[in-house]
């Protein structure tokens, strides 16, 4: 008998159809993923099978555990075999714990709600088990004290706690650098062979996907387009959707060739210190130093890529050379002049770059129209473009990223995130910038929508001389989009060089161990 | 729209409508004392019966909602008017000296509740309805002050203000451009909920006579007059509080109602 | 813990300090001569006098200022010119009703609220949450003055369950504790309206939360999860309105002992508004602030109790 057997599941929240058909079926010591793009409904069917679908779900159809049936199961039933029977581990590991409780309280919970033990026993079973999943911090902290991925380890000890049958993790190492990463995935693995469990694990990340499963199912729009053991399906994709979402995942564009040319920004012996709390209730507050001696150079229509682990300095340095913010040692000019002067930004410099965000959601003003909030920039022009030609300008910058003019008039919620952040760069691209931050800017989105904009990214570089900063986590992005690559680690450029020299022959340690950790997809399945 | 909505909206709307009528045209004079018909219950003449000196009550509540009405709106005014700037510039402005500063501020004004404030100022400068609304609205001033920091303070960390700065745009510019119709809807519905709070204020200062003075017409001197008389002249004291209660209840409900249909996830203060 | 402790301690006294600077000055800015004021336009210029220097008027207003903190610091709140007793026993007879009033308000509404907030949250869009709902919707537009009137006219003239006001001292404290529950359930049923609205909201608002779905995943009930896990984390919100509110029972007796003829601090201050004794207006003010600052001091503490974060930071 399978472990886990979903046979004709579907599933309709009020009116709207969520999952149609899904079948699925995994074994003892397994590692199945489910892998699609939002919307596809593989958090739906995770929830499904813990019984934790939302209020007005009608799902229909079987979901066998252990040949129970979770969908015809009683409430007070299913609550004794969740973290009994089956353990789930959450995306967002800063909200996932309960901000008032220490972390061994919490994981002591869940052997206390099941078990008939003592206190003191069940506290001694989780710090034993919080010990097992390789944390090295007290039973006793609470969870603020804990970084993101000594969290994560927190969830998955209260998930495991009692060793069920079935693990399902939901985006685990979404939300994680990837050397934290590549050290939970390898937890789960050895945790599935430790206690021959079953893990059903949800990702978007094909990477991931290819590296730690035995089976794949391939969800799009609720439905299952394709399963199969990993090698055969990686080998022979049958789905047109399968294939298609693979070929996005490895997306390459094609850069024009950089004419070498002049330098245009550069950034010398940068410090930035931020003061902190004070220690004593009088004294001095202590510094901490967010950038240590950052030099730096780009030329005109150079392609630079900078990468680190959150917390390393990349959104200070951002912020620093748009002269958002003063920095306390060292100068930042472009073509010679400072990017901050006195105690002020300087607009004359302001006006020739712009920024790209991360938040496709975030980053525009709910209740303005498109055409005035792509005409923000204007305001850094001494005199702004009016009438004719503010119109025509608007349109061009629509056109260029391949909107319609008609968009104009439009508020941003009527647009997708992949076309949200079309919408960021044409008000990036209104005043002709010589350099642009892309800052995570495709980090966001759908792996599908990602490379079409990143073809857009390579589009305008053959259209108009440009330089930007793309500043990513994701290796394989920045490798293709950038002629330069910067590595940073707390505070520091520890290695920088041309894009494919480092990747291909990296020097400094930190470089080496984040290639290494970053999950890869094998290339034999590329052959479409 | 919601039933809160439209039942809070039509409360509100028949008060407001009482109170323009009566600068029109009231039932009764309500200078005219009439001694020998006090304390008439409900009849013909009197919808709503007489008071202690046999003035028309309809008319009395009528009155009473004009300066109710005149009070609470002053004093949200007062406080909306001088609250939003000081909570939009320590927004502005976070972590500096001057935010903690209008934030201590604050505090210190949540230590004189309103009452606390129309006793000082009474024992002063003497009571008035004008004393009343400086009370009250002196008192509305760190609630808008705190909403206001607290809603602009989010919409700082996002990006579409890293944006604007970006451009070029100054903190203040800012604050009025993109701070400010984003936290409109906030405003209305906090301001309905203070309105009626301002509405229980005015009518608990005139009932202790730090509010409006004879002989202008306030519910809360109603009740004050009719508090020896409940026993003997119910009605003398319920009307008046009723009127209070539905007023205050409409405010209320329109407030919930404009919530759930502006923006379901605005949270408001209540005290 | 104890830097979170000595920071709000700080804060405290640097609000007391300010608040009495307000209070002083206030008084002192009335037009003309406070003497003057107190007696009235027909006092004989010696009187005046007389007064003047009993109050210490020919003195600087910065050693005035001085006098009056250091006494307030040892007890000795001035010599009221009405009463011709010193402040602090007019206070120290009258703080024994209104203290005990806001006390005994403050516990009946917080009885209420929070099982109707638990409860309304816990059978969210049920019929006992609509129906919860709309009776603190009417409990929030209540005038708490003419809800006391309806109340006395109700159980104390129709029912003579209770008198109808006065207080007969803590020599039978069972006794004064019955003239005081009218007036204590005429104040709270608003507050309880309002903070069992504040309960429920921040409930809903925790049970939102991802750490209740993890809890869930865990294998805890929907209500295993709302006792454990969501309500000491929805108490945060709802203390700072208990903080508040407790100023506002101070402040909505004062009103509440009018109805119920009450021998409290509100009789006290209107007398002595009446009587245009500044004195007294000021220093009972004064107090009043005081309790409030100090109990807001106790929600800060309280916080630091509820949430561990706060401990560990600045």
């Amino acid at each position: 008998m399978s472990l886990l057997a979903i046979k004709d599941l579907s599933l309709a929240i009020g009116d709207t159809k969520i999952l149609h058909d899904i079948d699925l079926t995994m074994q003892k010591g397994e590692i199945v993923a489910i892998t699609g793009e939002s919307g596809s409904g593989k958090s739906m069917t995770a929830l499904a099978v813990m019984g934790l679908l939302p209020q007005g779900s009608d799902p229909k159809g079987k979901i066998l555990l252990d040949g129970t049936d979770i969908l015809q199961t009683t409430e007070p039933n299913l609550c004794k075999m969740r973290g009994n029977a089956m353990g789930m581990v959450f995306q967002e590991p800063m909200t996932a714990l309960n901000p008032v409780q220490t972390i061994g309280a919490q994981v002591a919970e869940t052997i206390l709600i099941h078990e008939k033990t003592s206190k003191a026993e069940a506290h001694k079973r989780a710090a034993a088990m919080l010990e097992r999943v390789g944390l090295k911090v007290a039973p006793t902290r609470y969870p603020h004290e804990l970084s993101g991925g000594q969290r994560q380890r927190v969830v998955i000890a209260m998930a495991i706690a009692l060793r069920p049958k079935l693990l399902i993790a939901d985006e685990p190492t979404t939300a994680l650098d990837v050397t934290t990463q590549a050290r939970i995935l390898d937890l789960l693995r050895d945790l599935v062979r430790e206690f021959d469990m079953g893990l059903l694990i949800i990702t978007h990340d094909l990477a991931v996907v290819a590296d730690i499963a035995d089976k794949i199912v391939v969800m799009q729009n609720g439905r299952v387009v394709e399963a199969g053991e990993t090698k055969h399906l990686l080998a022979r994709m049958q789905h047109p959707y399968t294939k298609a979402l693979f070929e996005a995942s490895t997306h390459a564009v094609s850069l024009p060739e950089t004419t070498q040319s002049s330098p245009m920004l550069s950034v010398q012996n940068v410090n930035r210190d931020y003061p902190m709390s004070r220690q004593t209730l009088l004294g001095p507050r202590p510094m901490f130093r967010a950038l240590h001696d950052i030099s730096f150079e780009i030329n005109q229509s150079e392609r630079v890529g900078l990468v680190g682990e959150s917390g390393c300095g990349k959104s200070t340095l951002t912020r620093a050379i748009l002269g958002l913010e003063d920095v306390q040692g060292g100068e930042i000019r472009l073509d010679g002049e400072p990017v901050f002067t006195g105690k002020h930004p300087n607009l004359a410099v302001r006006r020739r770059m712009q920024v790209v965000f991360q938040d496709p959601y975030s980053s525009f003003n709910p209740r303005h129209r498109v055409d005035r909030l792509i005409t923000e920039p204007f305001h850094l022009l001494e005199t702004p473009p009016t009438g004719q030609a503010r119109t025509h300008a608007i349109a061009k910058a629509l056109e260029d990223v391949g909107l319609s003019s008609n968009d104009a008039t439009k508020y941003i919620h009527e647009f997708s995130g992949g076309q949200r952040q079309r919408i960021a760069i044409a008000r990036a691209l209104i005043i002709a910038p010589e350099l642009i931050i892309f800052d995570e800017a495709v980090s966001a989105l759908d792996v599908s929508v990602r490379a079409q904009v990143l073809d857009l990214i390579a589009d305008l570089c053959h259209k108009r001389p440009l330089a930007y900063i793309f500043i990513s986590h994701d290796l394989s992005v920045v490798r293709t989009v950038t002629d330069r690559v910067m590595v940073m680690q707390a505070g520091k450029i520890v290695e920088q060089g041309e894009t494919e020299t480092v990747f291909a022959n990296p020097q400094h340690p930190y470089t080496q161990t984040l290639i290494a950790a970053a999950p890869k997809l094998p290339t034999f399945g590329m052959a479409v | 729209m919601s039933r809160n909505l439209i039942i809070g909206a039509a409360l509100t709307l028949v008060f407001i409508a009482l109170a323009a009528v009566s600068f029109i045209w009231t039932p009764a004079e309500i200078e005219t004392l009439d001694i020998p018909n006090k304390l008439q219950g409900p009849n013909g003449t009197n919808p709503l019966g007489t008071d202690h000196f046999g003035r028309d009550i309809l008319s009395m509540i009528m009155m009473g909602a004009r300066t109710s009405i005149a009070v609470a709106l002053v004093a949200v005014g007062i406080g909306m008017a001088l609250g939003v700037p000081l909570g939009l510039l320590a927004a502005a402005r976070h972590g500096s000296m001057l935010d903690e500063l209008i934030m201590r501020g604050n505090d210190l004004v949540f230590a004189f509740p309103s009452l606390v404030i129309a006793i000082l100022i009474t024992a002063v400068f003497g009571a008035s309805a004008v004393n009343a609304i400086i009370a009250i609205g002196i008192f509305n001033i760190p609630v808008f002050a705190r909403l206001t920091r607290g809603a602009a303070l989010p919409l700082w960390e996002r990006d579409f203000i890293l944006a604007a700065r970006v451009c070029g745009k100054s903190a203040a510019r800012i604050s009025v451009e993109h701070i400010l119709p984003n936290i409109t809807n906030l405003m209305i519905v906090q301001g309905t909920i203070q309105f009626s709070l301002g509405i229980l204020a005015e009518a608990a200062l005139s009932y202790i006579g730090l509010g409006a003075q004879p002989p202008t017409a306030s519910w809360g001197r109603m009740l004050a007059d009719a508090q020896t008389l409940v026993s003997i002249a119910p009605h003398t004291a319920l009307i008046p509080g009723f009127a209070i209660l539905l007023m205050v209840l409409g405010l209320n409900l329109m407030g919930d109602g404009l919530r759930d249909w502006l923006d379901p996830r605005i949270r408001v203060a209540r005290t | 813990m104890i830097r979170y402790a000595l920071g709000r301690l700080t804060s405290l006294i640097i609000s007391l300090i300010v608040a009495s600077v307000v209070i002083f000055a206030v008084i002192e800015v009335i037009p003309g001569d406070p003497a003057a004021f107190m007696l009235g336009v027909n006092a004989r210029p010696d009187t005046i006098a007389a007064l003047r220097a009993e109050m210490g008027l020919d003195q600087p207003l910065i050693t005035r200022y001085l006098d009056w903190v250091t006494g307030l610091l040892r007890g000795d709140f001035g010599q009221s010119w009405t009463y011709k007793t010193p402040v602090s026993e007019l206070i120290n007879d009258r703080i024994w009703v209104s203290l005990p009033l806001a006390i005994y308000a403050l516990i009946l509404s917080t009885l209420i609220a929070f099982p109707a907030g638990i409860y309304a949250a816990s059978r969210r869009g049920g019929a006992g949450d609509v129906t919860i709902m709309g009776a603190t919707q009417l409990g929030v537009a209540i005038p708490n003055f003419w809800f006391a009137m309806i109340l006395v006219l109700i159980f104390a003239i129709n029912l003579r369950w209770f008198s109808a006001g006065g207080f007969p001292g803590w020599s039978d404290p069972f006794q004064a504790l019955k003239s005081l529950t009218l007036p204590a359930i005429a104040l709270a049923l608003p507050q309880a309206a309002i903070l069992a609205r504040v309960m429920r909201s921040s409930l809903l608002d925790m049970l939102g939360e991802d750490f209740i779905r993890t809890a869930r995943a865990k294998g805890l009930s929907r209500r295993q999860a709302l006792w454990k896990h969501a309500v000491r984390n929805a108490l945060i919100p709802v203390l700072t309105i208990i903080g508040l509110q407790f100023s506002f029972l101070l402040a909505g007796g004062i009103i509440i002992e009018q109805v119920f003829f009450l021998p409290g601090l509100g009789r006290l201050i209107f007398q002595s508004i009446s009587a245009r004794d500044l004195i007294v207006v000021e220093s009972v003010v004064m107090l009043l602030v005081f309790t409030v600052i100090m109990v807001n001091f106790l929600v800060d503490l309280a916080y630091a109790a509820v949430d561990p974060r706060l401990r560990t930071k600045a």
